[in-house]
């Protein structure tokens, strides 16, 4: 009942519902600051990568591991999730609950398939002889990407959570903050990804 | 698996007693108790009075260490704690003093002040204060149980590797420095976010950056350094975790690894810091020696800038940490202009108190009393500083005693001091009770001779060559009777803490209660009763200048003028899952540390995140006090 409300008064709501109120200007400002202090945690990740990554100890290099190919088609899905999930925010700027429950459940199934890729990625490495345990290349290597992994696992099971929620409280003021900041999030986690295509594995594989 | 199972048992059997499903009468019984009351809160008022009294305990904690550690120390060639004790003590301390007592002194302080001094009922997230001192809470714990079981760290509070490695330190003591820190870690981080959000979102009406009191822009300033800096040193602590735990290889060298990365990642960290400790205590100087003087603070708006620039340059400086790694010159020389540029802004703050006290209606309580013995001894520590910050000296003084001088003249003789002022300065305001003036005295002056009879002659134990963190030294040359006069300093030092502590316990004891504002001073927070009722304001106040509530007081109003109607308060509700989460967390870390398999770390993981997931779906919004409730709602937090 609760939503059906919810979407016959859209016209008297405003437009962006996830800044109406104190709470949700407090999360949205909050999720920026913390945002600011992962960039910080992936910027000490990315220095220590950017130091280690010619100590392969005899193991394989980067330029012998890295398969554009792949990670180019990882990060096309991964960049076409924050589309889809920009869009799920304009949805839910128009308090259309199912068309965003179906740009976010494309997100996630986006996100999901990356991660399978990653998965894939890293045992086809463990195979070539390129682990956690066998050099400071491969223990940087794995903390760096594996920490983004991590971020996208986490991503999808938050999004996924919101969904639920909003499935079920409807386009609230209450659950606008919250799909809005795991979106946040989730472009984030793409910046990150780009910067990581381009230091590890574009300049991997020129040397 | 029997233990597993135990455990299960057990945590169903709490399930059912919290959720009444056991005995009714009992939850309820237990929801009224003042344990529950504590264990469940999310008011930034008792929030800040546990993180006070837990920096208190770790304070005594170190405090307790340092008296060991100068023992040791008293005649050459002791042999009451040698070797690995010794190193324990010494790392234990240093590790206690910073993270387990400075900083939940300071978030105490700026839990209790800075949302009445910007006109707010309660910080931007209630629940995220309270999950901020669990975690800080449970990670110290976890730092101290390796007194109990296994070893306490041992690598000195800087934890370099290779030292720190499985190789050279074996045993779980350095396990239990990187879980714990971690988790405080993750404590202190959301509460840096919180108090940002808190003071650009939630200022009374009229109450404008620019006319803030300073304590509440200097935690403005080591929030913002909280959030850049702490990120560094959880990178540090995972990749430290992962080189003992999991067979990484980050800091081996025989592997590829580089030692210099944990350098400089512990002080991209550990500059700031310094500055996230030593600001606050700047905050509290100015309102103290405002109040005390009568006297608007001088220079405002460059006290602002000074704070500001600092914290900017905080993080310029980190590798003058490092001058003797051999980084080269070009870095050591920009490095030490660097640092030694911030001595202009500490400048312009020094002058600007001496400019406020000056022509001023000066009262010598105990609070102004620290303030005033603060100014010379930072000073001293500041001096010493730059000395330190010229790369061709500092391969002179490094490792020797002159450092330890140099740096516990500035965290004793700045932060602890500016602490002892805030706590005597905002004792009333949060627990309704004055402290005692002639004890207070008492405290100030065995404290601050026993302070510089401990250090004073450091300085020069480091210029005749003794090196620190060495359990002993030679007879003969030259170094027993500045040993001795040191250990003697520290009998002042401890009857100081002794005198406090009695000042406390009295305080307690008392029945007279305090007005509002029973220094006549000069911002929103003495506007209101003592202690202040759960909502703060009855109705924010509307704030028409820096100094606030002296403002009104010359123009001879009783009280702040409104910036609403009376009305229905909302106050977020009490929860335990703070406490749950945080909890969790320290199984999790337990069980990393037991090493053997990671069940119960995982286990405790699991926990986390599903108490995460909990408290997502969780639809409890607090409740409204009514105008008619305000007088019942009036009592305060009990102390």
């Amino acid at each position: 009942m609760e939503v059906n409300t919810e979407i016959k008064s859209t016209r008297n709501m405003p437009n962006h519902l996830e800044t109406t109120t104190l709470e949700g200007r407090n999360k949205v400002l909050g999720f920026w600051l913390f945002l600011a202090a992962e960039t910080v945690l992936f910027a000490c990740l990315f220095g220590t990568y950017l130091a280690l990554r010619h100590q392969s100890m005899g193991g394989p290099e980067s330029s012998e591991l890295y398969d554009l190919s792949l990670i180019a088609v990882s990060t096309a899905i991964l960049l076409t999730s924050s589309l889809t999930s920009v869009l799920a925010m304009a949805k839910m700027n128009q308090y259309k609950l199912k068309a965003m429950l179906t740009w976010l459940g494309i997100t996630v199934l986006l996100g999901l398939s990356f991660l399978v890729l990653e998965i894939y990625e890293f045992v086809h490495y463990v195979h070539l002889g390129h682990t956690f345990m066998n050099s400071a290349f491969g223990s940087s290597f794995y903390a760096l990407v594996g920490t983004h992994g991590a971020h996208v696992t986490f991503g999808i099971v938050w999004i996924t959570t919101l969904m639920f929620q909003a499935a079920k409280q409807g386009i609230t003021r209450e659950t606008a903050p919250k799909l809005f900041v795991s979106s946040l999030y989730w472009h984030f986690i793409d910046v990150v990804w780009i910067f990581i295509f381009t230091l590890v594995y574009l300049l991997g594989k020129v040397g | 698996m029997g233990t597993l199972l135990v455990l299960i048992v057990f945590a169903l059997f709490l399930v059912a007693i919290f959720t009444g499903g056991y005995n009714k009468d009992l939850k309820g019984l237990l929801e009224k108790s003042t344990v529950w009351d504590w264990l469940t809160t999310v008011d930034h008022k008792k929030i800040g009075i546990l993180y006070f009294f837990s920096g208190i305990f770790y304070f005594v904690v170190g405090g307790i260490e340092a008296l060991l550690i100068r023992m040791q120390l008293v005649v050459p060639q002791n042999d009451f704690i040698v070797g690995d004790t010794y190193n324990e003590l010494m790392t234990m301390h240093g590790t206690t003093m910073i993270f387990l007592a400075a900083m939940p002194l300071i978030f105490g302080l700026m839990n209790v002040v800075v949302p009445l001094q910007i006109g707010a009922r309660d910080v931007a997230f209630p629940f995220l204060n309270a999950l901020g001192f669990w975690l800080f809470t449970f990670g110290a714990i976890l730092v101290n149980l390796g007194w109990f079981f296994g070893n306490a760290p041992d690598a000195g509070w800087t934890s370099y590797v290779s030292l720190a490695l499985n190789e050279y330190s074996p045993g779980p003591g350095i396990d239990y420095y990187v879980l714990g820190l971690q988790i405080t870690g993750i404590g202190t981080m959301i509460s840096a976010i919180n108090f940002l959000v808190t003071i650009i979102n939630m200022r009374a009406p009229g109450m404008s950056f620019l006319r803030m009191p300073l304590f509440t822009w200097t935690t403005f300033a080591t929030s913002a350094l909280l959030l850049f800096a702490m990120p560094p040193l959880a990178v540090g602590l995972l990749l430290l975790m992962f080189d003992r735990l999991f067979g990484a290889n980050f800091f081996d060298y025989t592997m590829g690894g580089s030692s210099i990365i944990w350098q400089h990642l512990f002080w991209i960290f550990g500059h700031p810091e310094v500055y996230i400790v030593i600001l606050p205590a700047f905050g509290i100087m100015s309102e103290v020696i405002s109040t005390f003087s009568k006297k608007r603070l001088y220079g405002y708006t460059s006290m602002v800038f000074a704070s500001v620039l600092i914290s900017f340059l905080g993080f310029m400086v980190w590798v003058h940490h490092m001058f003797t790694v051999g980084l080269g010159p070009v870095s050591n020389s920009i490095f030490a202009v660097a640092t030694m540029t911030i001595a202009v802004p500490t400048g312009i703050k020094v002058f600007n108190w001496l400019f406020t006290m000056w022509g001023g209606e000066i009262r010598f309580t105990t609070a102004m009393l620290f303030a005033l013995g603060f100014i010379p001894t930072f000073v001293i520590g500041g001096m010493t500083g730059v000395m330190v910050a010229l790369p061709p000296a500092d391969f002179q003084y490094q490792d020797s005693y002159f450092l330890v001088a140099h740096f516990h003249y500035t965290l004793v003789g700045g932060v602890v001091m500016g602490l002892f002022a805030g706590a005597y300065y905002w004792w009333p305001k949060m627990f309704g009770k004055l402290l005692n003036e002639t004890l207070g005295k008492i405290h100030f002056w065995s404290f601050l001779i026993g302070f510089h009879l401990t250090f004073f002659p450091q300085h020069f134990l480091g210029l005749f060559g003794m090196p620190r963190r060495v359990f002993t030294y030679q007879p003969n040359v030259g170094l027993e009777n500045l040993n001795l006069i040191s250990t003697i300093g520290t009998i002042g030092m401890a009857i100081g803490v002794l005198a406090f502590a009695a000042n406390v316990v009295l305080s307690f004891v008392k029945k007279e209660k305090v007005p509002n504002d029973p220094w006549n001073a000069r911002s929103l927070e003495w506007t209101i009763p003592s202690p202040p009722p759960a909502y703060n304001f009855v109705q924010t106040p509307l704030i028409r200048g820096y100094d606030a509530w002296w403002i009104e007081k010359q123009a001879g109003n009783k009280s702040m003028k409104p910036a609403e109607p009376i009305g229905p308060i909302h106050m977020p509700s009490s929860t335990f899952v703070p406490f749950l989460m945080s909890l969790s967390l320290f199984i999790a870390g337990l069980g990393f540390i037991a090493r053997e398999n990671f069940a119960a770390g995982i286990l405790g993981l699991i926990m986390f995140f599903i108490t995460m997931f909990v408290r997502s779906f969780d639809r409890n919004h607090g409740c409204h006090i009514e105008p008619e409730e305000f007088d019942q709602a009036n009592k305060g937090v009990k102390a």
